[in-house]
């Protein structure tokens, strides 16, 4: 077989082409697959993205997912979290971390009581005052001022980490919102605690309450908008949907939402959701022409290149790039739970589409195209073929695919007999139960009349 | 005169013109009280009747002959004489009293059945049934008696001729339940499986206003054949919304261990399937169905081998009895030799390199046969529309059904009006 391989056939190599690189082009694609490979997760790169509890929290999670074996890893991500947390005033958060840390960093990163107390002190005496504040606006029954009043209080539990609370206090504020900017203010708070929290049915609710409103939106705030959905969809496994809100997000967004996601984060979401989801023309259309879009692809050059490579059929080096990202998703806050769902629908498609112009497939190129072993290969695609995603079928003999053209003449007359058949069946059925029921009722009215 | 020689005499001469029939018939009702008084001594009267003359005469002694208890010497005797009697009696006659009638060939299945020789019913039942019903389409209370006794003697295919007939006018619900149930199993048991689904699907959805244990059996059996037919289970989650609703509500709890078999098989997971019905062999034993189910797990080999015809133009016999989880390349070679035998899979063996080429359906739809086939389903089908238009007419213009129509309608229309009487309240 090998030997068969090397004769250089330029039709094979055309089909290889698909797949591996060939001399020519290879160089060039080689070095830049270098680069990427030794593209190390960068924390710190990745935390300045970030801004607010978001960052905090991204950190904690990265610092419980990159496993024993990183702990140098770890390390610095709860080193940059305490550093984040001192910034605030969440004194709950800040013994997690010292706990999580444990002296491993140095008498610098360990508890900090007089800190605590302090924080712990000053929020009391900030409390009671909004408290008094709030009562004497209520007293007064001054609209605005209540709103203002709630809000602070939301914000002040934000800022401490009573999330359950914020929400609470900022749901209250909606009904001394006077005009729509303020609906929009308070949709936007509870969708921001919302997803610190993981309700995302709360944040699609409320997304589509602040899309509601009768005035326009801004640019930013409709982009932040399509972001919530867009997550709201991811969480709740609707890719396609997800996609979709991804895609729709306006280049102006910039970097206004840090507190939530960021741009780089859309690309890789709507992207990946795309890739699992669309079709050759909609990816095309919706993704590779999306001039908006485009601006975000710009900042994850991977993400980009992984889709065009799709869209060009070099799937090799796409399964490659997306191998690649792969250690660095899993760390992702919203995307882990789905990396692996996504990664098999992209991959399922992949191989559809490989398949799909050819009268027969030689499952050796095919699995060299696809960097695995003819057996793996084997099996995902009777998967796929008993999930009718694929009509073909497989010469497990000589290793062949073979695509399958349904006799429509043949399968129309099997159509035919069986409705006929079903039809029969149910029209008999259906007079018999009609007698049965008219002798119910006769029997029922005699026995009345007697 | 002996009462009853008079009697006789009357008999013999009121039986030639329909008119000497109908008074006949007056004077046998009020003679019937006598007759029974004087069962003992009726054995004689019934040696001077001929049974294909004095059909109705003959009818009532006989009746009034077998109405006591009879030990098995007797029963020995007097099934010869009904067997005599249902093959050479006149149908018109005995069409003026089908209650007699009916109650005399009951007594013959309870005594065939006492004699422990249920075929000696089998033929007899059916000539009655024949003679009984109106028309092919009409349900007697013998059929239901004949296909228990064919079930019981095993001669399924006698039953199947009484099955072929579209049944259409039924004058008591029980008797179609017992009907379609017996006549399942008749067809399960030659496996025409198919037949037997539609037979079974009738026992459930049929109207009922309480739950019997004819339809839970029946719902039980249409699980099976359902998993050996199909492979699937379409009906776990609901039954049609044309069923009873108490079916809908109840039926499920009845059969918890064959819902769960189902769901079992729907793992496509031999081992899991085994696993189950090993644990729960004691409730199908019950059930006297540890048969099906035996033949539900064999379906699920086929089932499997059948979905790789689907994925494979060629495969090893060894892979076929990895995936299938069979022991040995030989035992799948067996399986897949029988299926190709039963038209269920085409496909070759090649023993030398043990590989299996599976092939497409060759039916091309191109014969004079097929073409034939399709035409008669075609006036069928035709035919049955036709009867369903007539029915529908039929019922849109019957009184009772109108009547109910119209007072609903009325009611509604009052309630429209009510609303401002409800403010009120």
């Amino acid at each position: 077989m090998d030997a068969d391989d090397e004769s250089s056939n330029p039709m094979i190599d055309e089909i290889y082409a698909n797949g591996g690189s060939p001399e020519g082009v290879g160089g060039e694609k080689r070095s830049r697959r270098l680069i990427i490979s030794g593209d190390q997760f960068d924390i710190e790169a990745y935390a300045s993205l970030y801004s607010g509890r978001t960052k905090i929290a991204r950190l904690l999670f990265i610092a419980d997912h990159c496993g024993g074996d990183n702990s140098a890893m770890q390390l610095e991500a709860l080193r940059m979290a305490f550093d984040e947390i001192k910034k605030g005033e969440n004194t709950q958060l800040f013994r997690e971390v010292v706990n999580k840390i444990g002296g491993r960093l140095g008498p610098d990163y360990t508890m900090d009581v007089a800190w605590c107390e302090t924080v712990d002190r000053r929020a009391e005496q900030k409390k009671e005052k909004l408290d008094n504040e709030l009562n004497a606006y209520r007293t007064n029954l001054i609209k605005e001022s209540i709103r203002m009043g709630y809000n602070d209080f939301g914000d002040f539990y934000y800022a401490h980490g009573q999330l359950g609370e914020a929400f609470k206090s900022y749901v209250r504020t909606r009904d001394y919102c006077t005009t729509s900017k303020h609906i929009i203010h308070m949709c936007m708070s509870a969708i921001l605690v919302s997803i610190e929290m993981g309700q995302f049915t709360h944040v699609a609710s409320y997304v589509s309450k602040a899309e509601q409103t009768h005035e326009a939106l801004d640019q930013i705030t409709a982009a932040k908008l399509r972001c919530a959905a867009g997550l709201a969809n991811l969480v709740s496994k609707k890719y396609k949907l997800a996609a979709r809100k991804f895609l729709e997000t306006a280049p102006e967004l910039g970097s206004h939402y840090n507190e939530v996601i960021a741009p780089q984060d859309v690309a890789t979401y709507g992207g990946l959701c795309a890739l699992a989801t669309f079709d050759r023309t909609e990816l095309k259309a919706k993704v590779i022409d999306n001039i908006n879009f485009r601006n975000f692809l710009e900042l994850v050059p991977e993400v980009r290149e992984l889709i065009n490579d799709f869209y060009s059929s070099h799937y090799a080096s796409c399964l490659e790039y997306l191998a690649n990202l792969k250690a660095n998703l899993l760390l992702d806050i919203h995307l882990h739970d789905h990396v692996e769902t996504l990664y098999d629908q992209i991959r399922h498609k992949a191989l559809i589409q490989y398949t799909l112009p050819f009268v027969s497939v030689d499952l050796q190129m095919m699995a060299s195209a696809f960097k695995t072993t003819i057996t793996g290969l084997e099996k995902e695609l009777v998967a796929l073929i008993t999930d009718n995603q694929i009509q073909a079928r497989v010469d497990s003999h000589n290793k062949i695919l073979y695509a399958r053209h349904a006799d429509q003449r043949n399968a129309t007359f099997q159509r035919v007999l069986e409705t006929g058949r079903v039809f029969d069946r149910d029209v008999r059925s259906m007079l018999l139960r009609t007698n049965l029921i008219k002798y119910d009722y006769n029997a029922r009215s005699l026995s009345r009349k007697l | 005169m002996d009462p009853m020689e008079a009697l006789v005499a009357q008999i013999q001469g009121l039986s030639s013109t329909p008119g000497d029939i109908a008074r006949l018939h007056i004077i046998l009702k009020q003679a019937d009280d006598s007759l029974r008084a004087e069962s003992t001594r009726l054995s004689p009267v019934l040696g001077q009747l001929a049974p294909s003359e004095h059909s109705l005469g003959f009818l009532y002694v006989l009746d009034a002959f077998t109405s006591g208890q009879i030990s098995k010497q007797q029963a020995e005797t007097s099934v010869p004489i009904i067997t005599g009697f249902i093959n050479a009696c006149n149908a018109e006659q005995i069409r003026l009293a089908p209650e007699k009638f009916v109650l005399v060939c009951k007594r013959l299945k309870d005594q065939v059945m006492m004699l422990e020789a249920p075929i000696r019913g089998v033929g007899p039942l059916l000539t009655a049934a024949r003679k009984l019903q109106l028309s092919t389409e009409h349900l007697t209370p013998l059929h239901s008696d004949f296909l228990m006794l064919c079930v019981l003697a095993k001669c399924y295919k006698t039953g199947l001729s009484i099955l072929e007939d579209d049944i259409f006018e039924v004058d008591q619900p029980r008797d179609l339940f017992l009907y379609c149930y017996y006549g399942g199993m008749i067809c399960i048991g030659l496996k025409r499986f198919q037949k037997a689904l539609d037979l079974l699907h009738n026992v459930v959805t049929a109207p009922m206003s309480t739950l019997n244990a004819i339809a839970v059996e029946a719902y039980k059996k249409y699980i099976l054949v359902s998993l050996i037919h199909h492979g699937q289970w379409q009906l776990s989650t609901s039954l049609p919304k044309y069923a009873s609703s108490v079916a809908q509500r109840s039926l499920k709890n009845f059969c918890q261990p064959y819902i769960e078999l189902a769901n079992s098989y729907g793992t496509e997971k031999i081992a899991e399937l085994e696993a189950y019905v090993q644990t729960n062999t004691e409730k199908f034993e019950n059930d006297n169905n540890l048969g099906l189910v035996k033949q539900v797990v064999l379906s699920m080999y086929k089932r499997n081998i059948q979905r790789l015809t689907q994925t494979y133009l060629t495969l090893s016999l060894q892979d076929i009895a990895n995936t299938v989880q069979l022991n040995s390349p030989k035992e799948a070679e067996m399986h897949v030799l029988q299926m190709i035998q039963d038209g269920e899979i085409y496909a070759t063996i090649n023993q030398r390199d043990g590989m299996v080429r599976f092939l497409e359906d060759p039916e091309q739809y191109k014969t004079c046969e097929m073409i034939e086939n399709i035409d008669s389903s075609i006036q069928r089908i035709m035919a049955l529309s036709r009867k369903l238009s007539a029915m529908d007419e039929q019922i849109s213009c019957d009184q009772l059904y109108l009547s109910k129509v119209g007072r609903e309608r009325q009611r509604y229309d009052f309630d429209d009006f009510d609303v401002p009487t409800k403010f009120n309240i």
